[in-house]
């Protein structure tokens, strides 16, 4: 076991799939010898050299654009955006090219290309830098989209992102890039499929249901309630493309009640697609409506108040009593 | 106001020709090639069979067999010279209107129709072919050619790529950063602009206050004008060009001035937009005709050979007919098939609930 920040945890991650396979190439802003402005790539240029860790004109449709270009020529690239708001110049590349284009080869064309992408709010920075885009890429057919909240997940699931013969959209929780837990580096047997959510923790009562930064809220909120008396099941779904459909309806099924927390606006956001299927699929055992808690419909806001937007335990605690009150 | 005066029926002195409008072969300082007559013979059956492809395409839209088709009518010299300049390894990435590169490559002419016939969104493996499919969204490619490029370059392969777009192109964000890219990566890379004077119904002056091919020296690398109707001198400046790319020494932009002698597309209307008069001018610049005076002029082929080509050219579009129409439509759960390269709980769920579904009208 070995402790590690969720950051270095993917550096390690990232590392370990460039020893192991040499088609495989960092490209991004500032990833060379800075190590990206999170740091997340440190020292990989250092140890294997500026053809495979490529610091990148400023232009995000190019990362991508040429991204699937090696990836035409055999190579998996592992393209940084930098921040979350940054990568809507780079969206008809993802959208039009990288989601589409093995489908259009009829299977001929593969493309492991994987999009890291910082996201979401909490760290007090400027506008575009706190944005949660995964509904954008989880409506695109072609795109595999997955989010990481842990440093142990964020080790293990880049390198399945990295392995896959598919694009893959990599979800990175800002906010918890410095938070620390065990790794075990020297095994595989723990490893869960990339397309598979996790229970985080178990319960009877009602369901939360999270991913990347708010699961860790979602847990700080479960033993909250269990003051109250309240037994809280948090799933942590790791693939919003292709959901683990399975995990969920199973705890709903036992629980009757779910609520779907995540940081990007409520409207239009993947909690209701969550919310559509749960109720299409555990009808007969809910107890109350799936409730949903997020992002207001607006822009995110200025810092001093993304406290107010951000969901935190006592959002997701009203919205529990909520559930409670059918 | 006019800022390019160079659009239209006159030619700029700077443009590379070897071969006359009407048939007279040309010196350049900077660019000859040496074609002995079996090779013009085959340029000239080239583009008599590509254009012949290209009508009976039109046709078949215009029978309702296709949905819709993109002709090269006109800028079958430059398609076919720059084609003809690609060694085996090399690798071209081409807009949706390459049908005479795609020749160049030996992409059976009938997998191109299944995108216009709405079978498929691109019927060939760009791997067999070193050609890549055909991509809509207007510029995108020159991305995918360069970073392919920096692919060549980190194997050190002995390869160039080739990046087709257009003029109306020239204006996209993607073709000014693969400019940038390909540049700052030196990477081995020729960028082919068309420039058929027409982005739909836009004249060139929409796109740019200078000739396209002075766009290169901004980005720091060479670029040449080539008479696009002339197929000795787009063979010539595209072989030295993807020599220099192979070479290490970077890429090139190579400007063919050219003309869209069709519509757009088969549902464009261009007489909406453009005088008669411009495409009667260009007209006399003809790609084929020019090649034929050539080889008639210097006996290096007779009427014998220009009847065989004909009969070639009638085979091959009563084929390409024949077998389009056989083309088979794809079946309702094709549309499943290869959304991902592994397997997809989503997809593969809605594949059976449709499969179902359609089952139940089977009684």
């Amino acid at each position: 076991m070995t402790v590690l920040s969720l950051s270095k945890a993917l550096n390690e991650g990232m590392r370990k799939a460039m020893e192991d396979d040499p088609k495989v190439l960092i490209m991004g802003e500032d990833v060379g010898k800075l190590g990206g402005v999170f740091r997340v790539t440190d020292g990989l240029q250092k140890d294997f050299g500026e053809d495979r860790v490529i610091d990148t004109p400023l232009a995000e449709s190019g990362i991508i654009g040429t991204a699937i270009g090696l990836a035409l020529r055999g190579y998996r690239p592992v393209c940084e955006i930098q921040f979350d708001g940054f990568v809507f110049p780079a969206a008809d590349q993802i959208i039009t090219q990288l989601a589409k284009m093995p489908m259009r080869s009829l299977g001929a064309i593969k493309l492991p290309v994987v999009v890291r992408i910082p996201c979401g709010g909490g760290i007090g920075a400027v506008e575009h830098h706190s944005e949660s885009p995964e509904a954008y890429f989880t409506h695109t057919a072609g795109l595999r989209v997955v989010a990481c909240s842990n440093p142990a997940d964020a080790y293990t699931m880049i390198q399945q992102a990295i392995r896959s013969e598919d694009p893959v959209i990599f979800f990175e929780p800002k906010r918890r890039y410095w938070e620390k837990a065990e790794v075990d580096t020297t095994s595989t047997d723990w490893w869960l499929p990339l397309d598979r959510g996790r229970p985080v923790r178990q319960g009877t009562d009602i369901t939360l249901i999270a991913y990347g930064p708010m699961v860790k809220t979602c847990l700080e909120a479960a033993t909250a309630a269990e003051a109250d008396g309240r037994s809280v099941e948090v799933l942590d779904l790791r693939s919003l493309n292709p959901l683990d459909a399975p995990l969920v309806m199973d705890s709903v099924r036992r629980t009757g009640r779910a609520v779907v927390v995540h940081e990007a606006p409520v409207n239009s956001g993947f909690g209701a697609e969550l919310a559509a299927r749960i109720t299409e699929q555990c009808f007969y055992q809910l107890e109350s409506p799936v409730l949903r808690v997020g992002g207001f419909s607006t822009p995110y806001p200025p810092s001093k108040l993304e406290e107010h937007y951000l969901p935190d335990l006592d959002r997701v605690l009203e919205a529990v009593d909520r559930a409670f009150g059918y | 106001m006019t800022l390019d005066a160079s659009r239209g029926a006159q030619a700029p002195p700077e443009l590379v020709q070897l071969l006359t409008p009407e048939g007279e072969r040309v010196e350049h300082p900077d660019y000859d090639i040496d074609l002995k007559p079996e090779e013009v013979r085959s340029l000239y059956r080239d583009l008599v069979l590509v254009r012949r492809v290209d009508l009976e395409a039109v046709a078949l839209q215009r029978q309702g067999e296709l949905g819709i088709w993109a002709s090269l009518l006109g800028q079958e010299a430059a398609q076919i010279g720059s084609g003809r300049a690609l060694t085996d390894a090399d690798m071209a990435f081409p807009t949706y209107r390459e049908h005479g590169v795609a020749w160049c490559r030996d992409v059976d002419p009938v997998k191109l129709l299944g995108l216009f016939r709405g079978v498929n969104h691109g019927g060939w493996d760009p791997k067999e072919h070193n050609f890549h499919l055909y991509t809509i969204v207007i510029g995108s490619q020159t991305l995918h050619a360069v970073g392919y490029a920096m692919g060549v370059q980190r194997d050190d392969a002995n390869a160039a790529v080739i990046a087709y777009f257009g003029d109306g192109a020239s204006s996209q964000g993607d073709v000014n950063e693969s400019f940038v890219w390909a540049s700052v990566f030196n990477a081995p890379i020729v960028f082919f602009c068309q420039n058929n004077q027409w982005a739909i119904s836009e004249p060139l002056e929409k796109q740019s206050r200078i000739p396209l091919y002075r766009r290169a020296s901004g980005f720091g690398f060479p670029g040449i004008r080539v008479d696009g109707n002339d197929v000795f001198a787009c063979l010539a400046v595209t072989r030295q060009a993807l020599k220099n790319a192979r070479e290490g020494q970077g890429p090139v932009l190579i400007e063919a001035f050219t003309y869209r002698m069709g519509a757009h597309t088969t549902t464009d209307d261009p007489t909406r937009y453009r005088v008669a008069s411009e495409l009667e001018a260009w007209k006399l610049k003809d790609p084929i005709e020019r090649v034929k005076s050539y080889l008639f002029k210097n006996e290096f082929a007779d009427q014998a050979f220009f009847d065989s080509v004909e009969g070639e050219a009638d085979q091959l579009g009563a084929d390409l007919r024949r077998r389009c129409l056989a083309m088979p439509d794809p079946g309702p759960l094709a549309m499943f098939e290869h959304v991902y390269s592994e397997p997809h709980a989503l997809i593969d769920e809605e594949r059976a609930q449709y499969a179902a579904y359609l089952e139940g009208f089977s009684e």
